[in-house]
């Protein structure tokens, strides 16, 4: 085997006109022109190979960074952050000394190629990034998209994504607590898969990733080293070594849940017994990720032997080590001497440990291989001075023709019969289907502290201490429809339907995190949706009070000329006092009475129902008024912590018959509605005005509960009452419970069969 | 003297906190006990928790199977310390051959997570005295490879001896938690060995202890069971 001479920086420094591949690995020629610039020279290979990852678009936000920075400058004040933007994860203050922290990310592209192994990693990195804050993670939550329910390339995508996230998150202990599942023509070619965690620990607890106090060793522990997840190295391996080797590498990687599961339970030994100086998860961009940001991040430089790396190939040249993607890997940094008792707890779990390097004084990432300096940068200029881009955004000249094809004008059903019809036709489907096919192929029972998973409420939610009773809830929403309408409200829309939810069940919404999926950012009209729908989710943050934490951008969510649907999906955490409070969505005590909270107009674009009955979009979204989301917010919290309602769901798409029907199904009760004064039955049953919910209230709590709402200021109207075993629209149908459980059941496993 | 339940720890148990919880909102003290260590720290009873202990890897509970933990624990379960598998644990003890027959994939291939009716069909064993034979009751089920499976001689002798603690009610909507979840054969979904101190079911009791997280409290009785049976003995 012939090998060319190791590309050391010293080779680098007298080899100035070698050509290098940094096409090929996704540079332009101004970046490539800089990486010389900052070093004064030619970038050795592995320089190069780690320059060119961290400033790709997924590491290095260059596209989206000059519009997220509103994320802080808007920030409204909240007492609740103590960690914010830019580490793994952000962190909330939830009382009693405990802090939880959320986030939510994507993991699209690699589930197209490859369903399970796309979708099961990515559970085990947003895990990662929980466990890397120093958290035990208590759940998971999966806000998935798929392309047209009936498309055959849907059957491929979906069972194997619900089958990753089910194989993966179940085998780790983690229960699926929430999420959402969407159809839609758009995401054909480019299924959104979103995966978000939450996690627990006590304020103290709380770790970051930096490496600080030079004579620090820095320990690699977990999977050991291999070839999956490179993309790019593999042109670099291909120009240092010949053809011997294995040279196409697949670039999804491939995860064991095993494997991460004694790596959460490993660190969470090392935190307690406060070994860790800052830590870091090996996610996208591997080695170069984690080193040049622990680098970054600290006081001091590092000097990694990437000889000690263990590996499962030994023929990956270093670039490929420094790349490669490897899942279930952690770096931590730990004081010399405790040392030996941190790789004693790794060792008790049989999770594989190596000192690889340690803190040095000054800035300078250095990295040595077989005794050769082959990286030598200051490791800001990797991981935090990357290029900066204001991509040109323009409102695409389709956007009026679009608002202006009004689903007003849409014919409406004319007769009852017809109204009826439409209704089971709704709730019939795919969007609006059960999706309990999905739902029990995830456990959401494991840690035994779930009190709502699945249809049981509008919010997952987690029990945080046993003796007191506190909790956290979360939801996660987004309606590409409705942002595709107009995406500065239609981010707005998805933070208010998130944060309704997480008050529905009766929580204190504190913080957002969000997954921003949108196409290609080098579309100006793509470019222009996006900074409309960061905009309207900061100015949203900011007017709710609930700060954004972190979150993630996935762009080039695009096949040829056609992007997605912009698709900004928005996590709201809250917090319950105590869990026993909470407020399911369940109709079950026959003789209550069903409330709608808020103002009904006849809203129709971008609706369920302008979909379902006419395939049809345009128009504009429902309009948002966010201090009406906060007052009905606060009625909904208030109503749960006295005991003034029994259920409550939120009002969205599907509108009023969707929200009624769920409700009924979940609880086994149904519900005699009657249209109120000045609304006509359609608006009343389709219409998708946001700010609504509706409650069920005890005859002996109706006198305080709209007492408490006039005083408020809350329109409040009595629409019927929980009874017998159909949804009746008095003077229009009555549907059977039965009749609409076997149209809302058995929809999905009906597509895929 | 508190009553000790050791609950046992391997590589990839995932329910054993709960089984602890269960354990001392029974009134019991729960003990942890490590794959690693043979010693079972002079507990009365062993709980084998739910999970996927080594990933489920080779064969569910083959591997764990094998851990020093289990040498002392398959002696004293033959002297009659009581044991109970839930789930992952149902598969180890199966592996031990301490109970016959073996766990395949489900029939329809899939996890499955869901409320599941059974039919306590043994209210003599060490952890079902609590309950009356022929009760029906609500017990979270969670796994992909629930499906018993064993000769018909095996299950033929099972039946005739009692051994059969708890079935699958298939006779009720599946709303309502009815059916065979997993193709198990005769609906069986736990047994007993002989002696009646060692029990194994797929369904996880643990995940029935609290009406506020698990739906209901109808696994309750399989720790009340045992207490009162080591209290009294």
């Amino acid at each position: 085997m012939s090998r060319t001479p190791l590309d050391t920086v010293e080779h680098a420094a007298a080899t100035p006109d070698v050509e290098q591949p940094w096409a090929e690995l996704g540079l332009n020629k101004d970046e490539y022109a800089r990486i010389r610039e900052i070093l004064g020279r030619r970038p050795t290979g592995a320089e190069l190979a780690m320059y060119s990852v961290m400033w790709s678009e997924h590491c290095s936000y260059k596209s989206s960074k000059v519009h997220l920075r509103q994320f802080g400058e808007k920030a409204p004040q909240s007492e609740a952050m103590l960690v914010g933007i830019g580490e793994n994860a952000g962190v909330v203050d939830v009382g009693q000394g405990y802090a939880v922290t959320f986030k939510v990310e994507s993991h699209n592209h690699p589930s197209y190629v490859e369903p399970y192994q796309g979708a099961a990693t990515g559970v085990g990195g947003i895990v990662r990034d929980i466990i890397a804050m120093g958290a035990r993670p208590v759940a998971v939550v999966d806000p998935l998209r798929f392309g047209a329910a009936d498309h055959p390339d849907t059957r491929r995508v979906l069972p194997g994504v619900v089958a990753g996230i089910s194989g993966y998150g179940n085998c780790l202990g983690l229960p699926n607590i929430g999420g959402e599942v969407v159809f839609d023509a758009c995401y054909q070619g480019n299924p959104l898969v979103n995966a978000g965690a939450i996690g627990v620990m006590r304020h103290e607890d709380i770790h970051l990733a930096k490496a600080s106090g030079a004579g620090n060793k820095v320990i690699l522990y977990g999977a050991r080293t291999g070839g999956d997840g490179i993309g790019g190295a593999s042109i670099l391996a291909s120009e240092t070594f010949d053809d011997a080797k294995p040279s196409k590498r697949p670039a999804v990687q491939v995860g064991d849940p095993f494997q991460e599961k004694l790596l959460i339970e490993c660190t969470l030994e090392a935190f307690r017994e406060k070994l860790v100086v800052g830590i870091q998860d090996l996610g996208a961009a591997g080695l170069s990720c984690a080193t040049s940001e622990l680098a970054s991040n600290g006081s001091g430089g590092m000097r990694v032997e990437l000889d000690d790396v263990p590996l499962r190939d030994s023929t990956l040249s270093p670039e490929e080590i420094l790349m490669s993607e490897s899942q279930e890997r952690m770096c931590a940094v730990v004081e010399p001497a405790k040392v030996d008792r941190f790789l004693e707890i790794c060792e008790k779990w049989d999770v594989i440990a190596t000192v690889i390097g340690e803190v040095t004084d000054g800035d300078r990432l250095e990295i040595y291989w077989h005794g050769g300096k082959i990286v030598d940068v200051d490791a800001r200029t990797v991981a935090h001075e990357g290029p900066v881009y204001d991509r040109p955004y323009a409102r695409p000249d389709w956007q009026d023709a679009l608002q202006a094809d009004d689903a007003a004008k849409l014919p409406r059903p004319e007769s009852s019969d017809e109204l009826r019809a439409q209704v089971l036709k709704l709730v019939g489907s795919p969007n609006q289907a059960s999706k309990a096919w999905i739902t029990s192929q995830y456990d959401h029972l494991v840690q035994g502290n779930t009190v709502l998973a699945r249809t049981e409420g509008d919010s997952g939610m987690i029990r945080v201490d046993e003796e007191t009773g506190l909790g956290v809830a979360i939801a996660t929403d987004g309606n590409g429809r409705y942002a595709k309408l107009d995406p500065y409200t239609g981010a707005q829309l998805a933070l208010a339907e998130a944060y309704r939810n997480v008050a529905a069940t009766g929580a204190k919404p504190l913080a957002v995190s969000d997954c921003l999926n949108f196409g290609s950012p080098e579309d100006p009209a793509v470019m222009w949706q996006f900074v409309e729908a960061v905009r309207g989710l900061a100015d949203g943050c900011l007017q709710l009070g609930t700060p954004v934490t972190g979150g993630n951008v996935s762009l080039y969510n695009q096949t040829g000329e056609a992007a997605i649907h912009p698709t900004p999906v928005v996590a709201v955490l809250g917090v319950i006092d105590d869990v026993a409070r909470r407020t399911p969505a369940a109709f079950r005590e026959e003789g209550q009475l069903i409330y709608l909270l808020g103002d009904t107009e006849p809203e129709f674009g971008g609706s369920a129902w302008s979909q379902v009955i006419h395939d049809h979009l345009g128009g504009l979204p429902p309009k948002v008024d966010l201090e009406r989301e906060r007052l009905l917010g606060e009625i909904l919290i208030s109503a749960s912590r006295d005991g003034m309602v029994d259920a409550a769901h939120d009002l969205s798409d599907g509108g009023l018959i969707q929200a009624v029907v769920e409700s009924a199904l979940e609880g086994g009760t149904g519900a005699r509605l009657v249209v109120p004064d000045g609304l006509d039955a359609f608006t009343f049953l389709f219409s998708e005005s946001a700010g609504r919910a509706i409650v069920s209230v005890p005859r002996s709590e109706e006198l305080r509960f709209t007492d408490m709402c006039g005083a408020r200021g809350l329109p409040a109207t009595r629409i019927g009452v929980v009874d017998g075993d159909a949804v009746e629209v008095q003077g229009e149908f009555t549907l059977p419970l039965a009749e609409l459980r076997s149209a809302h059941e058995g929809v999905i496993e009906g597509l895929l069969a | 003297m508190t009553t000790r339940i050791g609950v046992v720890t391997f590589p990839g148990s995932l329910d054993d906190r709960d089984a602890q919880r269960a354990v001392r909102i029974a009134g019991a003290e729960p003990v942890a006990l490590w794959h690693k260590d043979k010693d079972l720290k002079q507990v009365d009873a062993v709980i084998l928790p739910g999970g996927f202990s080594y990933g489920d890897y080779l064969r569910a509970g083959a591997i764990s199977r094998f851990s020093p933990v289990m040498e002392t624990l398959i002696e004293q379960a033959k002297a009659g310390l009581p044991v109970l598998g839930i789930c992952n644990g149902f598969q180890i003890l199966a592996e031990t051959h301490l109970l016959p027959g073996a766990m395949l994939r489900n029939n329809h291939l899939h996890f499955v997570c869901r409320d599941q009716k059974l039919r306590v069909e043994n209210a003599d064993t060490a952890w079902t005295s609590d309950y009356a034979a022929g009760q029906e009751i609500l017990i979270p089920l969670k796994n992909a490879d629930g499906r018993y499976t064993a000769d018909e001689y095996t299950l033929d002798k099972l039946e005739a001896e009692g051994r059969v603690a708890f079935r699958y009610l298939t006779d009720g909507p599946e709303a309502d938690g009815y059916g065979n979840p997993n193709g198990s054969l005769r609906n069986i979904a736990g047994i007993t060995n002989e002696a009646g101190n060692v029990v194994g079911l797929m369904p996880h009791p643990e995940h029935a202890v609290e009406s506020l997280t698990g739906g209901g409290t109808d696994g309750l009785p399989f720790f009340t069971s045992i207490l009162k049976k080591l209290v009294t003995a």
